[in-house]
């Protein structure tokens, strides 16, 4: 996973974009997954049969922080063994539309995700395509008892019947905005941006948007 | 990548790509459902006007785990055999909308000919042409080689990997071989050294040019004489159908002074892989005892050859420019 990939965007700071404003900072970030990690605890009625599989690539490192969070609360929940991450790129609806993703590893935990109940975890939900994508490549990987969608942000505009169970933040926004999410693992900070339509163009699309 | 004719044509960046992907694509045939929506309601037309097996048989795999739909199309028993052209033919395949032509043929260059005729708007992946080259045959063995000589075993650690610093042995008949060719290349490329161990007379005109070095003793190379010490040997096949004259004056001299046995893999230091094309004259380049044994890494070559032609239709077919 490290290195940066091809036709990547570096990764921007705040500082390379005067228009963009922070909508959340580091201590709200831990914050709010500290909150989500209660709410998958307590919708779930305990750790029992638990998964949390992230698309990457930011949605594996929450999916990773979050589990580490049930673990603190839970300590008969193994975080290592019920976390995954599952790549969409090859089930994704919008491939002849972007310029070739590279796949990312998909990586199940050892006791697969049959009867399991999985929460899906990504960065920021915005069309719900991303989200389609995840739920047809976990068809593939197996029979869920139930899945379930944890987001750091949502900003809105969807375009599938799709919603979110665990919400870090609700960002109402234009489509014209565009949303970053930096984490310490990546980008080398935790915070979320939100840059106006008059900023700065950038190369291509960035996770944690166009989704 | 538009098309993907030649090793020689691919940088650095595009080859280690083209690995990366064949990882994620390899892990993906290790599930239960190996099938991936990725190319759904694209067509995938495979030109053979060359007999082949394994090649074919990898291709029409790929494409379909990728969902794409395959038509086949051997020379035998079609027009070509009423003696229609590669023009007609390949306008023929244009109208039924193909997005995708693998072909191989008995002439080396038809591939590049059909990419630049403008006779096909599809993309051209070279499936082997006359003496010239055979990429994803080079690529499914960079891929298998890297398997074995980068990282720990763990797919994260080889991802973005090259074989810089390896070492591979390639013995046979590269007078005949598209394999060797496409081999030297893309291990170049991959910063590998590559030594080419053959008789003088199964050697091309002009190898002396190739970035690689040339031994007439297989067994100085296999020590580590020649560049020093071996990570894996490849034994080519000895091409009876394409010779025309006597190249070798009997085929127990040529299995003595250039076969792979167990006495010459015990030259190679423990770590080493034995590869092979295929499909293998048992008895001639290689014995069954080596073919079988714990180096062989030939019949997963042919595993590793769905994952890469999978990587090859995807990063050709897939974006936005395919």
């Amino acid at each position: 996973m490290a290195g940066a990939r091809p036709g990547e965007v570096p990764p921007t700071t705040p500082a390379a974009h005067p228009r963009s404003a922070t909508v959340l900072d580091a201590a709200e970030v831990s914050r709010a997954l500290t909150r989500i990690a209660h709410e998958v605890l307590e919708r779930n009625k305990g750790p029992r049969g638990l998964v949390l599989m992230g698309v990457p690539r930011r949605g594996t490192h929450l999916a990773r922080r979050l589990a580490e969070r049930i673990a603190q609360v839970e300590p008969a929940f193994d975080a290592e063994a019920c976390t995954g991450s599952l790549d969409v790129t090859m089930h994704r609806d919008d491939l002849r539309r972007n310029p070739t993703r590279t796949p990312e590893p998909t990586r199940l935990p050892a006791t697969g995700i049959d009867d399991a109940t999985v929460v899906l975890v990504d960065d920021v939900l915005y069309s719900g395509r991303t989200v389609r994508a995840a739920l047809d490549a976990l068809s593939d990987l197996g029979r869920p008892r139930a899945v379930r969608l944890a987001v750091l942000v949502d900003r809105g505009h969807r375009e599938l019947p799709i919603r979110a169970d665990h919400v870090g933040k609700n960002l109402p926004t234009s489509t014209a905005e565009r949303v970053f999410v930096h984490l310490a693992e990546t980008d080398g900070e935790d915070a979320v941006l939100i840059e106006g339509p008059t900023g700065e163009p950038t190369e291509g699309p960035t996770e944690g948007e166009d989704r | 990548m538009r098309h993907l004719l030649s090793t020689a044509d691919l940088s650095h960046a595009e080859a280690v790509r083209v690995l990366d992907v064949a990882e994620q694509m390899a892990a993906t045939q290790q599930r239960e459902i190996k099938k991936l929506p990725t190319l759904r309601g694209r067509t995938v037309v495979n030109l053979f006007f060359e007999d082949s097996t394994r090649t074919r048989i990898s291709f029409e795999t790929a494409a379909k785990r990728l969902s794409a739909d395959v038509i086949t199309f051997s020379a035998k028993g079609s027009s070509v055999s009423k003696g229609e052209s590669l023009k007609d033919t390949a306008l023929t395949l244009q109208a039924m909308g193909a997005d995708a032509v693998v072909i191989r043929h008995g002439s080396s260059g038809a591939p590049l000919r059909l990419a630049r005729s403008g006779w096909t708007s599809g993309a051209v992946l070279n499936a082997g042409d006359g003496t010239h080259e055979h990429p994803t045959q080079a690529l499914l063995d960079a891929f298998t080689l890297r398997r074995h000589l980068v990282g720990g075993g763990d797919a994260a650690d080889r991802v973005g990997a090259d074989l810089a610093g390896r070492h591979v042995v390639v013995v046979g008949d590269v007078l005949h071989s598209r394999v060797a060719r496409s081999n030297v290349h893309l291990l170049h490329v991959l910063g590998a050294r590559t030594t080419l161990v053959a008789p003088p007379t199964l050697l091309p005109i002009g190898v002396e040019t190739w970035p690689c070095e040339v031994s007439y003793d297989l067994d100085a190379a296999l020590a580590g004489d020649v560049q020093g010490p071996v990570d894996a040997v490849m034994a080519l096949r000895v091409q009876l159908e394409r010779m025309d004259a006597a190249y070798f004056p009997s085929a127990r001299e040529y299995s003595r002074r250039y076969g792979i046995d167990a006495a010459r893999l015990g030259l190679l230091p423990p770590h080493a892989s034995l590869l092979h094309p295929g499909p293998m004259n048992r008895g001639l380049e290689i014995t069954a005892e080596a073919a079988d044994g714990a180096r062989s890494r030939i019949v997963e070559q042919v595993t590793n050859g769905v994952a890469v032609r999978m990587a090859a239709l995807y990063l050709l077919l897939a974006g936005e420019d395919a």
